[in-house]
């Protein structure tokens, strides 16, 4: 992993990563009061792409273990969360609770038969892939859940925090997933800071090392593993109750777990603001080639109704970030201003 | 942990054989017909032949350049599309276009290879897995802006259903089974049999080693990632006539491919054509088993329980 | 007191066997030095006796209790802690981090897991290297830094794999004064190594594995004038019994010799 480690004995750093948190989500804030509401939903979805990102770096970056399955912890998030208001009402933010709760579950009981079995690497990854599809395989012919055709959360009427339900536009719905990203890069920051974040990456640096120096390495990467699933489903959760939808292919499909790793490898793999800003890049690309497509130039006039421009741009931008810039934009930039000083 | 003697190749085809028996069995009980067996089998084994050409050249890729390599059934897509157009619009018979998509295959491997991912050999594994996944992605939805999400089909003239044992095979499917069989031997023997084959096992086991006794071991790479992609090619056109060809096509037999080579050993090219019959079967198979499920579920089974028990295959040896 | 009691280890890696009924014991505060040809066993000896394998049989006794059955990460816990013959930095960490980590293992509070590491670097030469990354040390830094994680974990005995292996002469005389502090602040020390003169100087009681079993055990003069032994080191390294300095030269490749012949301990099954 090309990722850059965090200090256990850092604790200014610590101090200046929280306070530019504070303030960028502060900054960040304000949009709604900026932007046009259309650009909202623009806003909502690189935010709901961030925290994914933020997840996946804490296992993937941070863990060192490559996770290709993320769409297993989004898949449960959002149905966990999706099931109990449209079957028993009950309020998102349980359900983020409950869906976590699975999710960390089933990360933590999967994640520990794969390391049981010393899956590394490929094989790790193969492994999350094979756990993600196999949810997804069982969504589609599960009825409590509606199966393939998906389930439909109901309108409320008015507005309500509680539902987390608001009239179409308002701007609630973009400060929850703020501070709910905010929560989850505070999180991380925190975790760094904390004697298992000097174990996490001692694991992933060296497992064989950490562990003759008595650190339990089984224990710490399924707490790793749990966190990210937690978080992700999370994600998942906050996914449903904005667009009000959630169907198998959209919860557990393999496109899930790409955009959970786009993020991150986009802006730097282990490193606290890659996700953050991989999420920003790619996150308006689909509206920017939405809006292309709609009402093409003259020159793309033949691309007219055609989709899968955005996907282009993506793998495009991954191909040539994988070859050029191997530490992600935030990486790069950080190794060329502060050389040495991490 | 406890460790068990390692089984003898024998032995342990005679375990998969066994297993395939009960399988059998079970799924008689479950069906109570001998009809839906035999045609699962069938069914299975013959779809199993190509599923083994996908995966031999995704095992070869492995095994040579130690890339998971995302983007093969992209590449397979690509060579489904060239046979529908070549017979639809030039009217050319679909597995004439063999000759046509397997060397184009063959040439956007070598470019691949040569221009993209040449440059992250030795890098880590998860760039690697990256630029595949990426150039997988762009090849599939640059296919998809192209020819539309519309699915597309190609006619064969002569397809007819053939009979045996009371089960029904397309004429289609056994085509492209014994062509994946011919194609299978040939690749073989192209490893075995001739200098280029034999510097790409060398540049396999030991690239260090290949280099010093004087091969290019870049230019290896670049030849047997071609040689892949032209196994994914040749695969492509081959199921063309009984699939619906959509940019989408190609990801399932990536995925089912990645499940053989785990199964035949990564990089064990005949392991990859056993392994792809018995996923095959697992499928067909396991459809007949759990009728409300995908019949993906149990390939994905298998895959999670090989993973776990054989991570080196069923025919490699421990590492 | 017998700090470390070691009974009837065996240990075989698909039918090769890698240790075959090893038994010792070493008492609280002595050093013991183990040596033997290349492939002899000594790399599984000591990944069995600090739990990063599994023996097929044998115990292994710590400070009066039996921890044959804990994980390596438990021993190291209990005090019983090894280094590792190659160097294995965390890489992205400083080398502070490096320490630091370790010393939160066994810290009892956050201000004792902040004092520790620079304590740690200070005695063993490392604290001007003190935040830089731990992969620009240079090797003889980097087994410093290897000593200083290991001691950081406050051991009771170090289980220390070729510490010397990879230091030109010049750079042994240091580290072998360090283990020598180490003995007399009351670390009691096993070691795998090659410079004989090392194992003479420094060792209380020698033990002399071939073919994964104890051929001779006692103090270096004893040792040394076993015929077995000088039989087990013919055409590996003949000059055991003039063993003053005359080795010089080949003891790093050999290091690297031994861990290939040794079996991976890494290897799954």
């Amino acid at each position: 992993m090309t990722a850059a480690g965090t200090g256990t004995h850092t604790g200014t750093r610590t101090g200046r990563q929280l306070l530019v948190l504070v303030i960028g989500a502060a900054a960040v804030a304000t949009l709604p009061f900026i932007l046009p509401p259309a650009q909202e939903a623009v806003a909502v979805r690189i935010l709901i792409f961030a925290l994914m990102g933020v997840a996946w770096n804490v296992m993937s970056g941070y863990g060192g273990m490559f996770s290709f399955g993320h769409a297993a912890y989004f898949g449960l998030g959002a149905y966990a969360g999706g099931y109990l208001i449209v079957r028993h009402g009950v309020s998102p933010w349980i359900g983020m609770a409950v869906g976590a709760a699975l999710a960390a579950a089933f990360g933590v009981t999967t994640g520990f038969l794969a390391f049981r079995y010393r899956l590394k690497g490929a094989y790790f990854a193969l492994a999350t892939f094979a756990f993600a599809e196999m949810l997804h395989l069982l969504a589609l012919s599960f009825e409590p859940i509606e199966a393939a055709a998906g389930l439909n959360v109901p309108l409320l009427q008015g507005s309500s925090w509680w539902m987390l339900q608001f009239p179409p536009g308002s701007p609630n719905y973009f400060w929850a997933i703020l501070a709910l990203t905010v929560l989850a890069v505070a999180a991380t920051i925190a975790l760094l800071r904390s004697k298992s974040g000097g174990y996490v990456i001692a694991i992933r640096e060296d497992e064989q090392a950490a562990s003759s120096l008595g650190i339990p390495v089984m224990r710490y990467k399924l707490l790793t593993v749990g966190v990210s699933a937690a978080m992700t489903a999370v994600a998942g959760a906050f996914y449903v109750q904005y667009y009000l939808y959630i169907n198998p292919d959209l919860a557990f499909g393999s496109a899930v777990s790409i955009q959970a790793i786009l993020p991150s490898v986009i802006g730097g793999i282990g490193t606290i603001w890659g996700p953050l800003i991989g999420a920003a890049v790619l996150g308006p690309l689909s509206d920017v080639t939405a809006t292309l497509l709609r009402d093409p130039p003259a020159a793309l006039a033949f691309l007219e109704g055609r989709s899968g421009l955005d996907v282009i741009l993506y793998a495009a931008l991954l191909i040539v970030i994988v070859l050029a810039l191997p530490k992600g934009v935030y990486g790069a930039l950080r190794s060329y201003f502060a050389r040495g000083s991490t | 942990m406890t460790r068990r003697a390692p089984l003898s190749l024998a032995a342990r085809l005679a375990v998969a054989a066994a297993v395939v028996a009960v399988v059998l069995v079970l799924a008689y009980a479950r069906s109570g017909s001998g009809i839906v067996v035999s045609q699962a089998v069938l069914t299975g084994l013959l779809l199993g032949g190509v599923y083994g050409l996908v995966a031999m050249g995704l095992t070869l890729i492995f095994g040579v350049l130690d890339i998971v390599n995302f983007a093969h059934g992209a590449l397979m897509t690509v060579a489904m599309y060239g046979t529908v157009l070549l017979a639809s619009h030039a009217g050319l018979d679909p597995y004439l276009t063999l000759l046509v998509t397997a060397p184009a295959l063959f040439g956007i491997g070598m470019a691949l290879q040569s221009g993209l991912i040449n440059r992250t050999m030795g890098s880590s594994l998860a760039n690697q897995l990256l630029l595949t996944l990426g150039i997988g992605l762009l090849i599939e939805n640059v296919l998809l802006l192209s020819f539309g999400s519309e699915p597309r089909s190609v006619a064969v003239g002569y397809a007819a259903p053939l009979r045996a044992f009371g089960a029904v095979a397309d004429l289609t499917r056994v085509i492209a089974f014994l062509g994946a069989l011919g194609l299978a031997a040939l690749l073989y023997l192209l490893l075995q049999r001739t200098r280029v084959g034999t510097a790409i096992r060398a540049v396999a086991a030991n690239p260090d080693g290949a280099q010093l006794v004087g091969i290019d071991v870049r230019r290896m790479y670049v030849l047997t990632f071609a040689l892949g992609t032209a196994c994914a090619g040749a695969a492509g056109t081959l199921v063309a006539p009984f699939v619906t060809v959509e940019a989408t096509t190609g990801e399932l037999f990536n995925i089912i491919a990645f499940v053989v080579v785990v199964l035949g050993g990564m990089g064990n090219v005949v392991g990859a054509l056993v392994g792809g019959l018995l996923i095959g079967l697992t499928e067909q198979l396991g459809g007949v088993l759990l009728p409300e499920q995908s019949p993906l579920l149990a390939v994905f089974v298998v895959f999670v329980l090989v993973l776990f028990l054989r991570p080196q295959g069923l025919f490699g040896r421990s590492s | 007191m017998t700090l470390l009691s070691v009974r009837g280890l065996s240990k075989s890696f698909r039918g090769v066997r890698a240790l075959h009924d090893v038994s010792f014991d070493v008492a609280d505060g002595r050093i013991l030095g183990i040596i033997g040809p290349n492939g002899a066993g000594k790399t599984t000896l000591f990944a069995a006796v600090s739990g990063g394998v599994a023996a097929d049989a044998g115990t292994v006794r710590f400070a009066g209790q039996d921890v044959t059955r804990w994980p390596d990460h438990r021993r190291a816990r209990a005090g019983l802690v090894r280094t590792f013959q190659l160097m294995r930095p965390f890489g992205a960490m400083t080398v502070l981090d490096n320490v630091a980590v370790a010393a939160q293992v066994r810290a009892s509070s956050r201000a004792a897991a902040l004092a520790a590491p620079d304590a740690v670097l200070d005695r063993v030469g490392l604290a001007r290297y003190r935040d830089q990354r731990s992969t620009e040390l240079p090797a003889a830094e980097l087994k410093r830094l290897e000593l200083a994680r290991a001691l950081a974990l406050r051991p009771r005995l170090l289980l220390l794999d070729e510490v010397l292996a990879g230091l030109v002469p010049a750079e042994r005389g240091p580290v072998l004064d360090l283990l020598g502090t180490l003995r007399d602040e009351g670390i009691t020390l096993v070691f795998v190594e090659h410079v004989m003169a090392a194992v003479m100087r420094l060792s209380d009681e020698v033990l002399v594995l071939d073919q994964g079993q104890v051929i001779a055990a006692g103090t270096p003069a004893e040792v040394t004038g076993d015929p077995r032994v000088v039989e087990a080191y013919l055409g590996d390294e003949a000059a055991l019994a003039s063993g003053d300095d005359g080795d010089d030269g080949n003891d790093g490749n050999d290091g690297n010799d031994d861990d290939a012949d040794d079996e991976d301990p890494e290897t799954p099954c």
